[in-house]
């Protein structure tokens, strides 16, 4: 039976699906749409937000055993729909939330900037996506895990296929194709197998749900083992190689798709469900005793490196980002793939940081793409002095990425070099070296790019209408490329507000933390 | 007030003697709006008797209503026996022939003449009276008397899409032929257990094969049992017998589409649990006789055969044709696990099915309505211009693929357990999980056309379909997501059918 409630994690859930109904109702004024959209974001944070204290609260582990799941539905006899806050979820919402609101107000000034179609669908669609991620973060059972990741899916693909084109429409199709192959072959089959091997006993618990049947020997290590690669694969979301294509199909997007869902929400959906899992249902103890997922950390470690060199090829700006969050995603998953407890607090803090850094880096490019109509690395020569804040916000950003104080990316690289130091793996210690590296031989050359080779006059404009990015500028000159100044300001704004904050992770950086040690403090 | 009439004693009996009588009345209904306000009158009441009856077999100790037709005792007369199982599939037959008359209103209108409606709702009550007669009689010869009923009417009412499409003929008589050598097979196949047992009462019939010293090398038993195998196949339309249907369901009425994929096969299943699991008994179907290994190597192969061809058609009619098929593959794999979940899971996909893909014949009956065909190509943009109609289509779609939070999810959950419980039958867990996965790539082509490309000729003018067919099409589609979201009832239902079937007689 279906049961109403008012409490926090549940209106959390609600707002941004009564903002979807609302957007869709005001879809005739768009004025009106957007601040509908802004409000309920608003109030979506303010909600998120306002769990937070009890989360970091002392007790809070002793309380978190002890009160009830918030049960929404009875899907199935004695299978519930369920939600429960846990730090980890926590930290998750709050990343969502923050940056959505920025994320709207970038939004806006990129859909009107690009006068692209169907915008009361976007909309909708990216409420919808946010309700999921909600739903996600604070799913109290692996049950509801699974059906949040799926609506995930569900609601992201009208996002990606947005434009309607060709090119959009196949590029969606694999996009859910990877995402829906893996996540019923795999992640279903898995979640119906533990269901058998608990006795229906799905609910999330620090320690893993696994201890009585290993410990009756029901459920024996090769099982355990099995089980473990077919949630590793089937959250496809995480982008392992080699499941990861999916994400640079996704680039088709319009870019604020991207710099949210693709950068941010989905991406994280799916690492955050990895540590979910490892934490919550197979326990890092468990783990770590049966000795099965040590293979993770040379998987994750592969497609660090990998998906590196891969983004040093690309020409295009959004598929070489989406190459590098390939490769950050993997960082989340070897740090969690350690096992220790100080690597599951770094694989939580880098969810946080990573989240700041890629989405300016995202909003940068969809700021070129808006102003100059620019897609490729090679066309920027110059552009920093023509979009100042842009360039500079992408340059904090990069420096995120390579994990350079003062930024974001430096608190999270710390915690995991620390805890690779303290589980002496050597192996891992190198791909981070290594990566970092990577990370700014593809990254530095865009910066360099922009602010110090001279614009290339007139021809550049030629080879880029060739390119067929942009057609009309070759004859007549008043309009071509170079003609252009910083994008529309909500573009501006947002994309200096996500700078920022990525350099003030740097210094403010208590509540991620503390969310992260509190994660750590509930292991067993 | 009912008390009165005597009609809670009688239920099980009014539920086939109200449709008979109130079908052969329909003749005299007039030409305009009265066939078909008559028709909604007897099979409302059908439906309020069926929902009746299940809170009588949920209230009853045993779980059980036996009725002995004019208290006959029933080695003579004929006993009609209704248990979890049954009054959960007359519930799903009468509930989706109520809503589907709903519909049937404006559809008919347009896609029958209007001096042959009187007949077109006579037929059309008689063949739900032959369903639910089928279903409720404990009785294997009075199980072939209303199957005739039941195959009859059904040849004449896709018969009737001859108006729209010629082909509605051929497809008819195709199913007329097969469908008659399945009938004849089925009707051996009683004659030779009645020579075994001496009696027409299923339970009787158990009880005796039971006694019988080694009836696994009987071979009339033995013939019996393989007339009546092929011959429910060829009902349930099991692959590779199921060669009548993807035309019969194309080129019927869009209204007769609906409800015969939501309840035609469904009774041929129900028929095949009978015989095999009441009558036979798992003992002999399943570990003596290797009917699983037949069952489920046939479903699976249908399943993924018939999702690769509903994914190459153009016509949504066909194409939701080809994916009953597949989808009759999972009930069909499910009951050959002979396992407490995969029986589950086949019960419950009846009903899941029949909501999912009743509402989606509807929507392309919807289409049909308003456009005059129903192909990929008139499907484009439709999303803007008929989004009721649309969604619900997607809705279905997504409950085909098993999407969390639909009926369809329910259904797999518990058929994958089945599978992954069996010795060795993981495979068909994988089948399942694959199968979804072309639904996906059938669903999505509609999904692609309806949403993302532009409407051409006359598809941009069109508007959404009425309100008297939207309703009932939402009304299934909601069926499925709230049964979806909330399956305690559906769940709770079939594992008691389930469990009573596995435990040999009703």
């Amino acid at each position: 039976m279906i049961h109403f409630d008012v409490s926090p994690p549940l209106l959390a859930l609600y707002i941004p699906l009564l903002g979807a109904l609302l957007i869709s109702l005001a879809g005739r004024w768009p004025n009106l749409r957007e601040l509908v959209t802004l409000l309920t974001a608003g109030a979506l944070l303010w909600v998120v937000g306002g769990m937070a204290p009890a989360v970091l609260a002392d007790d809070f582990w002793a309380s978190f055993a002890k009160a009830p799941a918030l049960k929404l539905a009875e899907v199935l006899p004695g299978v519930w729909l369920e939600l429960k806050v846990e730090p980890l979820g926590m930290l998750f919402a709050l990343i969502a939330s923050s940056l959505w609101i920025l994320n709207s107000i970038y939004s806006i000034g990129y859909m009107r900037g690009n006068h692209e179609k169907n915008q009361t669908r976007f909309y909708v669609c990216f409420a919808l996506a946010i309700a999921s991620v909600i739903g996600l973060a604070f799913a109290g059972n692996l049950f509801t895990l699974f059906v949040f990741y799926e609506a995930l899916t569900l609601t992201t693909y009208p996002l990606v296929a947005h434009k309607g084109s060709a090119e959009a429409i196949r590029s969606a199709r694999t996009y859910l194709g990877i995402l829906v192959v893996t996540s019923v072959c795999f992640l279903l089959s898995g979640i119906i197998a533990t269901y058998a091997f608990t006795d229906g006993d799905m609910t999330f618990r620090p320690g893993g749900v696994f201890r009585r049947a290993l410990a009756d020997g029901s459920l024996t290590a090769p099982t355990l083992g099995i089980l473990f690669v077919l949630y590793m694969y089937g959250i496809g979301k995480a982008a392992l190689m080699p499941v990861h294509r999916w994400l640079p199909a996704a680039m088709v997007a319009p870019t604020p798709v991207s710099a949210l869902l693709h950068a941010v929400a989905v991406v994280k959906a799916g690492v955050f469900t990895v540590l979910k899992v490892i934490v919550y249902v197979f326990g890092p103890a468990v783990l770590v005793r049966y000795g099965v997922g040590s293979w993770l950390i040379y998987v994750a470690g592969a497609t660090i490196l990998i998906a590196s060199c891969i983004a040093l090829f690309q020409d295009n700006l959004k598929r070489r980002l989406a190459y590098s969050t390939v490769s950050q995603l993997s960082y989340v998953i070897i740090a969690a793939a350690l096992l220790s407890p100080l690597s599951i607090t770094a694989a939580a803090l880098h969810i946080a940081a990573h989240a700041f850094g890629k989405i300016t880096l995202f909003f940068a490019a969809g700021s070129i793409y808006t102003a100059a109509h620019k897609t490729e690395i090679s066309q920027l020569d110059g552009i920093g002095r023509r979009m100042p804040f842009t360039m500079g916000a992408f340059t904090i950003g990069a420096l995120s990425m390579i994990g350079l104080p003062p930024t974001a990316g430096f608190v999270s690289k710390w915690y995991l070099l620390q805890a690779t130091w303290e589980t002496d793996a050597p192996f891992v210690l190198v791909v981070v070296v290594l990566s970092t590296l990577l990370n700014a031989a593809y990254f530095l050359p865009i910066v360099y790019r922009a602010f110090f080779v001279a614009e290339a006059k007139h021809d550049d404009a030629h080879h880029s209408s060739a390119d067929g990015h942009f057609g009309d500028d070759g004859d007549h000159h008043g309009h071509h490329a170079g003609d252009h100044g910083e994008a529309p300001w909500p573009i501006v704004v947002a994309l200096s507000c996500t700078a920022l904050a990525t350099i003030a992770f740097f210094f403010y950086s208590d509540l991620a933390i503390g969310l992260a040690n509190q994660l750590r403090s509930g292991l067993p | 007030m009912l008390d009165a009439f005597e009609i809670v004693p009688n239920l099980p009996v009014l539920v086939v003697t109200v449709p008979l009588i109130g079908g052969v009345l329909t003749i005299v209904m007039g030409r305009g709006k009265g066939p078909w306000a008559w028709a909604t009158l007897i099979t409302g009441l059908v439906f309020y008797f069926t929902v009746l009856l299940m809170q009588q077999v949920l209230a009853a100790k045993t779980g059980t209503i036996s009725y002995e037709l004019g208290n006959w005792p029933r080695q003579w007369g004929i006993e009609y026996r209704v248990d979890a199982l049954n009054a959960f599939i007359l519930l799903t037959v009468a509930g989706v022939g109520f809503v589907t008359t709903l519909y049937a209103q404006k559809s008919v209108e347009k896609e029958i003449p209007q001096d042959r409606h009187n007949f077109f709702y006579a037929v059309w009550i008689l063949a739900i009276c032959g369903l639910l007669g089928i279903t409720v009689t404990g009785d294997a010869f009075n199980v072939y008397v209303l199957l005739e009923i039941s195959s009859l009417t059904v040849y004449a009412l896709i018969a009737m899409g001859k108006d729209m499409n010629r082909q509605a003929l051929t497809a008819s008589l195709r199913y007329l032929i097969l469908g008659s050598v399945g009938a004849s097979f089925i009707l051996l196949g009683i004659g030779y257990l009645m020579m075994v047992t001496g009696t027409l009462n299923m339970e009787d019939m158990h009880d005796r094969l039971a006694a019988l010293p080694d009836a696994v090398h009987n071979r009339t038993v033995l013939v019996a049992f393989a007339f009546l195998l092929v011959g429910l196949g060829m009902k349930m339309a099991l692959f590779p017998l199921h060669m009548w249907l993807p035309k019969a369901y194309t080129y019927a009425p869009s209204a007769v589409s609906a409800l015969l994929s939501a309840t035609a096969t469904k009774v041929g299943i129900y028929m095949a649990f009978r015989f095999l699991f009441t009558i036979f008994g798992v003992g002999f179907s399943f570990v003596a006789m290797p009917a699983n290994v037949v069952l489920s190597v046939a479903a699976c192969t249908g399943i993924l055969v018939t999702g690769v061809t509903a994914v190459r058609q153009t016509n949504l009619k066909r194409m939701l044709a080809y994916s009953s098929v597949g989808q009759l593959g999972y009930i069909v794999a499910g009951f050959s696990l002979a396992n407490v979940n995969g029986v589950a899971g086949s019960v419950v996909h009846i009903f899941n099915h029949a909501v999912m893909k009743g509402g989606m014949f509807m929507a392309a009956g919807a289409i049909m309505y308003r456009l005059g065909r129903c192909d990929l190509r008139a499907v484009r943009g439709l999303g803007k211009r008929m989004p009721l109609t649309m969604a619900a289509f997607v809705a279905g779609g997504l409950g085909l693929v098993g999407f969390p939070l639909t009926a369809g999810f329910i259904s797999k959950w518990y058929l994958v357990q089945g599978a992954l419980e069996a010795p060795h039958m993981w495979p068909v867990a994988a089948v399942v999980l694959v199968g979804s996965l072309l639904a996906v790539a059938y669903t999505w082509r509609v999904v692609e056309a309806a949403y993302f490309q532009e409407p051409e000729g006359d598809s941009a003018l069109v508007t959404e379909a009425p309100l008297s067919m939207v309703l009932p099409m939402w009304i299934l589609i909601g069926a499925s997501v709230y049964f979806g979201v909330s399956a305690t009832f559906t769940g709770d239902i079939s594992m008691r059918a389930a469990k009573s079937l596995l435990g040999g007689a009703p």
